[in-house]
């Protein structure tokens, strides 16, 4: 199969792979997928007090596909808010990479993925809330 | 320099040897007869050539030629042979047992049969209860008379689905945990109905060799006909008709350096089997398998198969050489490597490996210039990773992360050193961003994690 030449630079120059502390107040984590399904993406967010996403990093395993929608999103989500970054959907994801129909479950998790990172710090942020008052 | 792309996946076909292609060209030129025509010299020269590849071809596998039957390939064989006996046989049985490690050629003809002796009882249950009940039976009012008179249950249409139905029943047997069949199990699953054992060579996939002159000592003392997928293995490891008492042998052209679209099945004759053919026509291969035969093609298969004869032993042990540099060349540089299927009983130039953690399909767009194979099947619309994988018991993370690497003729040893470099640098390369492997090294048992299948 193919693959489109955005998935390949995506693939081969992957941007913000990494990790982030996952203890630290500000980072979101979201690990969505399945090994067994041979897809896991973990995304972490570094989000300001004000709700603007500061860092991104993520590890994948997965396919080609996988590794350049994560990728791919941690470019997109630097720099925006948090209900910004709420709004990027997987049509646009697949639509970038020009994904074809098999790989679309790839961009289903990437955009899980921003949402299990936001989610999770919503969380902390309202559990050190609760633990402030 | 190594020479780019390299071809590391001799398991799905071999490149035509050099000393093949000289032998099929006049046969593609000047010498084009109908091995069929009696009458003139064109037609002669055509039905020498082929009788001398049949006896190329028998001895490779200690047959004799008469016992050799020409197809398309393999595919067909395995159809020729599964189809042919339960044809021929039914009045002695309708059983067959095989494997599910099996090829997709033995597994869905078996499916097939299965379905068509399904259809057979299902036409025999509607007939019994129409005449139990005196009215039309319908799709509609089926399940609704089966449960009022038991259907399956009344002696009448129980002595009915006794008789020969067309089609088969079948057993499909697990493998053990290094890919061999149990011989136990195997004769534990025969029953009177048994006509049929069918159990392969070598695997495509985990190259594992079944124990086939134990399978076939079995079937003989049972009675029962044993049918050999022998594609994989033959020009390997030495097969012997005779000494392994197979009674069926698939066998094809384009796995052992010759051409695409030519195989034979191997019929024997003392004690004699029969078989029902699947093609009609001409009478060709005495009545077996109608056809102009492919004289070039089968000139081909002749000539390979007597190369892979003269050069078995030699080419094996160089092969199995390199395949120890590759493993021994990655297990070395990789942690949480895991061979896939018995090492001891194993085709010398496969080598079936999960590098744990790195995704196989992610892994093989990074090494683009090595052709070789996955057990992971993401590009698959079901998502499925390999069914031989996984009938083995193999973790499914473990079966998206296995790559086959299948060395050959024409493997040199540059290439298994270039490849060993590339793969353990891809390797690393992935698992640095693989948040499993990260896990792992964390000491994370990643069981104990709740995952959102997707």
């Amino acid at each position: 199969m193919a693959y489109s030449d955005k998935v390949i630079d995506h693939y081969e120059n992957p941007r913000n792979v990494g990790t982030l502390d996952k203890e630290d107040p500000n980072v979101g984590t979201g690990l969505v997928g399945a090994p067994a399904c041979g897809d896991v993406m973990r995304l972490q967010l570094k989000i300001s007090d004000d709700g603007t996403i500061e860092d991104a990093r993520f590890k994948t395993f997965g396919c080609g596909s996988a590794i350049a929608s994560s990728s791919l999103v941690t470019e997109w989500v630097k720099g925006k808010t948090v209900d910004q970054a709420l709004t990027i959907s997987n049509k646009d994801v697949a639509r970038e990479l020009a994904l074809p129909p098999v790989k679309i479950h790839c961009s289903v998790l990437a955009e899980d993925a921003i949402k299990a990172a936001i989610e999770d710090f919503k969380k902390k942020r309202a559990a050190r809330q609760a633990k402030a008052s | 320099m190594v020479k780019l792309p390299i071809y590391m996946d001799y398991h799905a076909t071999t490149p035509l040897d050099p000393r093949v292609l000289e032998a099929m060209l006049p046969y593609l030129r000047e010498d084009f007869g109908n091995a069929a025509s009696r009458n003139h010299v064109f037609g002669w020269k055509a039905e020498a050539a082929v009788k001398k590849a049949r006896q190329q071809v028998a001895e490779l596998i200690g047959a004799s030629e008469q016992e050799i039957v020409f197809t398309s390939g393999a595919t067909e064989s395995d159809n020729l042979a599964i189809k042919g006996v339960i044809e021929f046989y039914k009045s002695k049985g309708d059983h067959i047992i095989t494997l599910k490690t099996e090829h997709k050629a033995v597994l869905d003809t078996c499916k097939r049969l299965e379905r068509v002796r399904q259809e057979r009882l299902d036409e025999l249950k509607a007939l019994r209860l129409s005449e139990l009940s005196g009215q039309d039976v319908t799709e509609d009012n089926l399940a609704e008379l089966a449960a009022k008179y038991d259907v399956e249950n009344d002696a009448v249409y129980q002595k009915w689905a006794e008789r020969p139905t067309g089609g088969a029943r079948v057993t499909y047997l697990d493998v053990e945990k290094d890919g061999r069949v149990s011989l136990e199990k195997l004769a534990a699953a025969m029953t009177p109905k048994t006509v049929l054992v069918s159990i392969m060579f070598a695997n495509n996939e985990i190259g594992t060799v079944q124990p086939v002159a134990e399978i076939g000592a079995l079937c003989r003392e049972k009675g029962v006909l044993f049918h050999c997928d022998a594609v994989q293995g033959i020009g390997k490891v030495p097969f012997d008709v005779e000494a392994m008492k197979v009674d069926l042998a698939s066998i094809t052209a384009h796995k052992m350096y010759g051409p695409k679209g030519i195989g034979a099945l191997y019929v024997r004759r003392k004690p004699r089997v029969r078989i029902a053919p699947i093609i009609d026509g001409g009478g060709h291969e005495r009545g077996m398998r109608s056809g102009t035969l492919n004289v070039a093609a089968i000139v081909g298969f002749g000539a390979a198969a007597e190369l892979a004869r003269k050069e078995l032993p030699e080419e094996s042990a160089r092969i199995l050489r390199l395949r120890e540099k590759l493993r021994k060349g990655l297990t070395d540089a990789l942690d949480m490597t895991i061979i896939n299927g018995s090492m001891e009983h194993r085709l010398p130039g496969n080598l079936n490996i999960s590098f744990a953690h790195a995704e196989g399909e992610s892994l093989m767009m990074g090494i683009k210039d090595v052709a070789v194979s996955s057990g992971s099947a993401c590009t698959s619309a079901s998502l499925e990773p390999s069914y031989v994988l996984r009938a083995l018991g193999v973790d499914e993370e473990l079966a998206h992360s296995s790559i086959r690497f299948g060395l050959g003729r024409f493997t040199t040893e540059e290439e298994v050193d270039y490849v060993v470099k590339l793969v353990v640098d891809k390797v690393r390369k992935l698992r640095d961003m693989s948040p499993l492997y990260e896990m792992a090294k964390e000491g994370i048992d990643l069981k104990s994690i709740e995952w959102t299948a997707h």
